[in-house]
């Protein structure tokens, strides 16, 4: 439903939302604290573990506060108990520190308890100081592991590189080899040959044992590199499609911090996660016309960023001189990039909303993703080895409690893994 | 060199396969058992449009439906903040759930805490949200559900998104929320 236009309004609207910005930044440089005494402070107890932008063994701290209070609806009070005794905070109870505290998979942060509360003001007004240099995109959200198999393909490419190396290498011995002969040739010179040597290689094929040593290893070898390439066969990690409309993930879940379901709402009651359908793009692209100059980078440039917008103006039949639609519609078709084989069942929702997996888990940094790729093998042994380690999640579920009860007493255990709940059956994941 | 080339060919072919990111899907063994005989989710599929994912049949309605009557238009946005009321009673409100829901489609502009500061505010990407303690707006269980069912202005509809008991847990909590900003 529409009454009034609000792209037309924008100046009245810009004047208010500065107001509003205004009020909001003057909250926030309303601390009564010296940052310069908190950067002492800072770096003297916090350094160790915290940055202001970056996340280490703890958290980033720029603008925590104002973050806190934002987002979890936390005090300055919790930051004092925080600060003096996490631990305390965390035995009491208290959900948001329980939450942090298993993100960074238990990593116990230091109680500070001579910490006075000037001391906390200052060092909280160091953190609340702007970014000097030129104004980055905020960090991204969702604690995700970047560090994942980045260490794997370093070492690949080094190896690769020394295995180049030292073929360029022996081919330039091989050709210094040859031009000298051919120098030794045109002068004259008699190259010493000895008469009654038999030449390496003839000497080589001789001597039947270093022959048999020879062929075990190259079979061996073969065999490894068939071995290796067959069984990659129908797996898709990395596949990368060109899509109809460049759409970045990394503009929209990383950059500007979109939750993952706000699109793919289905992936939290039903089997498929859903590529949302035009109407969900436009409740955000009905106002956001054009990227900002600040989006552009050099591999896509703000020109090109605009257009892909148009793009989805066109399908979605959206006039944006007029702001309506005209209903020339037209159905954008996106390359499917995950699938797995017909005679393999997965469902989202148990995972994500009765396990709680996060959708980072099995789809990599998605918000640092430009182009969307697979991430996972989705190979029967990668769902298999998740459900031997994974504890299922009991709590707060009553569908479990009986059969949680039964089957800890059956294994022994206290935390039951998805395997022993039966998550490794050939039923349930083929049908 | 003769074998320069071919030194050359097997380092290009080297490169090649160790670059793993590529832009068409792998060979499959046995096609046929991986791809599905009936349709697939998004699919291509013999309708007229060619989709998979089509409209359901005209008046067909999902179980457990109820009609929402009140149409979307600035006569049905009154007539809800009149006569609407949430259906929900005390002990079925799961402010919990509501947060959660909250949090993944309405915060983002709106802000966690209702305050009309969401991150795409903060960011200066889209402008004009109220802030749910607006006097002029005076919003109420009903005018809350009516814009959420069919949108308003610029904000969009999330009747796709939420079914009818999760709109009206995002409404209690919106109802929460208002109720803090105004203490
Ligand atoms: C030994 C390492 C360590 C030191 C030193 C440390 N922290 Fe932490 N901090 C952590 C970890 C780890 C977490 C995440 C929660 C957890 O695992 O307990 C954390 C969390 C926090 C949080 C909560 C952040 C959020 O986003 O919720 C605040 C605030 C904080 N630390 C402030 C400080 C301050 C101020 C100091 C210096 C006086 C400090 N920390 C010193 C390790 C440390
Ligand atoms: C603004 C809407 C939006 C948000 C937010 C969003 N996505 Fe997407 N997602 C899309 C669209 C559109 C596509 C299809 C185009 C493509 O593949 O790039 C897609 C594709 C995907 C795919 C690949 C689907 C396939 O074909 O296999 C995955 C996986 C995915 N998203 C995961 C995520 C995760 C995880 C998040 C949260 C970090 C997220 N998405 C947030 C809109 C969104
Ligand atoms: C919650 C709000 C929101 C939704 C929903 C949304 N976008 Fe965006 N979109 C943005 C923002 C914010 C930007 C960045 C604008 C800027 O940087 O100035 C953006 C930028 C873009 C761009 C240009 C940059 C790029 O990614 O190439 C495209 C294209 C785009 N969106 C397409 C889509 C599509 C397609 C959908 C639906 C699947 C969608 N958007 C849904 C908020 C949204
Ligand atoms: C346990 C691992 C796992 C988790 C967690 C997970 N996914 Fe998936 N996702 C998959 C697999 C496997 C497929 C392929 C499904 C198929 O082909 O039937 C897939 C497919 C998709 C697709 C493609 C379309 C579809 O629905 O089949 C999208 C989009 C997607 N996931 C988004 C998400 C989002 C968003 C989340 C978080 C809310 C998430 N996924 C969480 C494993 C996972
Ligand atoms: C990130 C870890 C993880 C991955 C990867 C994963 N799963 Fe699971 N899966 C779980 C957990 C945890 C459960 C238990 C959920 C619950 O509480 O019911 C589960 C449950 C299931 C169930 C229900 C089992 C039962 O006993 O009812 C099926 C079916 C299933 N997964 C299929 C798959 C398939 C198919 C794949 C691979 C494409 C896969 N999963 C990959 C973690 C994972
Ligand atoms: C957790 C879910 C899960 C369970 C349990 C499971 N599978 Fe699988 N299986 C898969 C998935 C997913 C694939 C597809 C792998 C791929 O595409 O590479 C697969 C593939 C296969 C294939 C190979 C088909 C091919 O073309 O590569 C065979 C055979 C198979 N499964 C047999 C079994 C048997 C026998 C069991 C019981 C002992 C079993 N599976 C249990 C998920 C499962
Ligand atoms: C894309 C940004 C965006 C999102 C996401 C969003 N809104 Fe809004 N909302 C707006 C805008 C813009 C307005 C101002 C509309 C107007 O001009 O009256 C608004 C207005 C409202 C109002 C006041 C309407 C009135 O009666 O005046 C309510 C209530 C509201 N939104 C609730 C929600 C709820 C609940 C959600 C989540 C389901 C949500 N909004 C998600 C942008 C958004």
């Amino acid at each position: 439903m529409r009454k009034v236009i609000h792209r037309k309004l924008s100046p009245n609207f810009l004047r208010l939302s500065l107001v509003f910005l205004l009020a909001f930044t003057t909250v926030l440089s309303a601390q009564e604290g010296d940052p310069a005494k908190g950067k002492s402070l800072f770096n003297a107890n916090c350094a160790a573990c915290h940055k202001l932008d970056k996340k280490m063994t703890g958290p980033a701290l720029r603008n925590v506060e104002a973050r806190l209070s934002e987002e979890e609806g936390l005090d300055r009070a919790w930051l004092y108990a925080w600060i003096r005794n996490s631990s305390g905070v965390i035995k009491s109870g208290d959900a948001y520190a329980n939450k942090i505290y298993n993100e960074y998979g238990g990593a116990a942060m230091t109680a500070f308890p001579q910490l006075s509360d000037d001391d906390i003001n200052n060092l909280l007004a160091y953190t609340a100081e702007e970014k000097q240099a030129p104004v980055e995109a905020a960090a991204p959200v969702g604690g995700a592991e970047t560090s994942d198999n980045s260490g794997g393909i370093s070492n690949e490419i080094i190896l690769g590189a020394l295995a180049i190396l030292f073929i360029l290498l022996a081919a330039g011995l091989y050709l210094v080899n040859k031009t000298l002969r051919r120098f030794a040739n045109v002068q004259g010179i008699d190259l010493p040959e000895g008469p009654g040597k038999t030449p390496l290689w003839k000497a080589f094929v001789q001597n039947q044992f270093l022959m048999i040593v020879v062929a075990i290893f190259f079979l061996l070898s073969s065999a490894y590199f068939v071995y290796g390439y067959l069984s990659q066969i129908g797996v898709d990690q990395g596949y990368q499609p060109v899509q109809p409309i460049h759409y970045s993930h990394k503009i929209h879940a990383g950059d500007n911090g979109i939750d993952c379901k706000y699109c793919h709402s289905s992936a939290r009651v039903s089997k498929h996660s859903g590529i949302p359908s035009l109407n969900v793009c436009m409740n955000c692209h009905k106002s956001i016309y054009e990227v900002s100059p600040e989006t552009a980078t050099e591999e896509y440039s703000k020109e090109f960023y605009d257009g892909e917008i148009k793009k989805l103006y066109a399908a979605a039949g959206w006039d944006d001189a007029e702001q309506k639609y005209t209903g020339e519609a037209q159905p954008v078709k996106w390359v499917r990039i995950h699938n797995l084989p017909d005679f393999a069942y997965f469902n989202h929702s148990q995972h994500v909303t009765v396990a709680g997996v996060e959708c980072q888990t099995c789809h990599g940094p998605v918000e640092e993703m430009e182009v969307m790729y697979q991430h996972a093998p989705l190979t029967m042994g990668w769902c298999i080895n998740c459900h031997r380690e994974t504890d299922v999640n009991v709590k707060d579920n009553a569908y479990y409690t009986k059969i949680h009860e039964e089957l800890s007493k059956k294994y022994g255990v206290e935390n039951l893994t998805a395997a022993q709940m039966g998550g490794l059956e050939c039923g349930k994941c083929h049908y | 060199m003769k074998s320069l080339i071919k030194i050359l060919v097997l380092a290009v072919v080297l490169v090649s396969v160790s670059c793993n990111k590529s832009t068409a899907p792998n060979y499959q063994f046995m096609p046929n058992m991986y791809e599905s005989a009936g349709y697939e989710t998004y699919g291509e599929a013999a309708f007229p449009n060619g989709v998979e994912a089509q409209i359901p049949a005209e008046g067909s309605i999902p179980r457990g439906f109820v009609p929402f009557d009140i149409e979307n238009s600035t006569a049905g946005y009154d007539l809800a903040k009149a006569t609407l009321s949430n259906p929900l009673d005390s002990t079925k409100v799961d402010l919990n759930r509501g947060k959660e829901l909250y949090d993944i489609y309405c915060g983002i502009c709106h802000g966690n805490k209702g305050n009309g500061q969401g991150n795409l505010v903060k960011r200066e990407k889209i402008l004009g949200i109220p802030s749910y303690d607006d006097a002029g707006r005076a919003i109420n269980a009903g005018s809350i559900y009516h814009t959420i069912y069919y949108g308003k202005n610029a904000m969009g509809s999330y009747a796709n998104q939420l079914n009818e008991e999760e709109r009206w847990q995002v409404v209690s909590y919106v109802l929460k929320l208002k109720a803090d900003l105004e203490k």
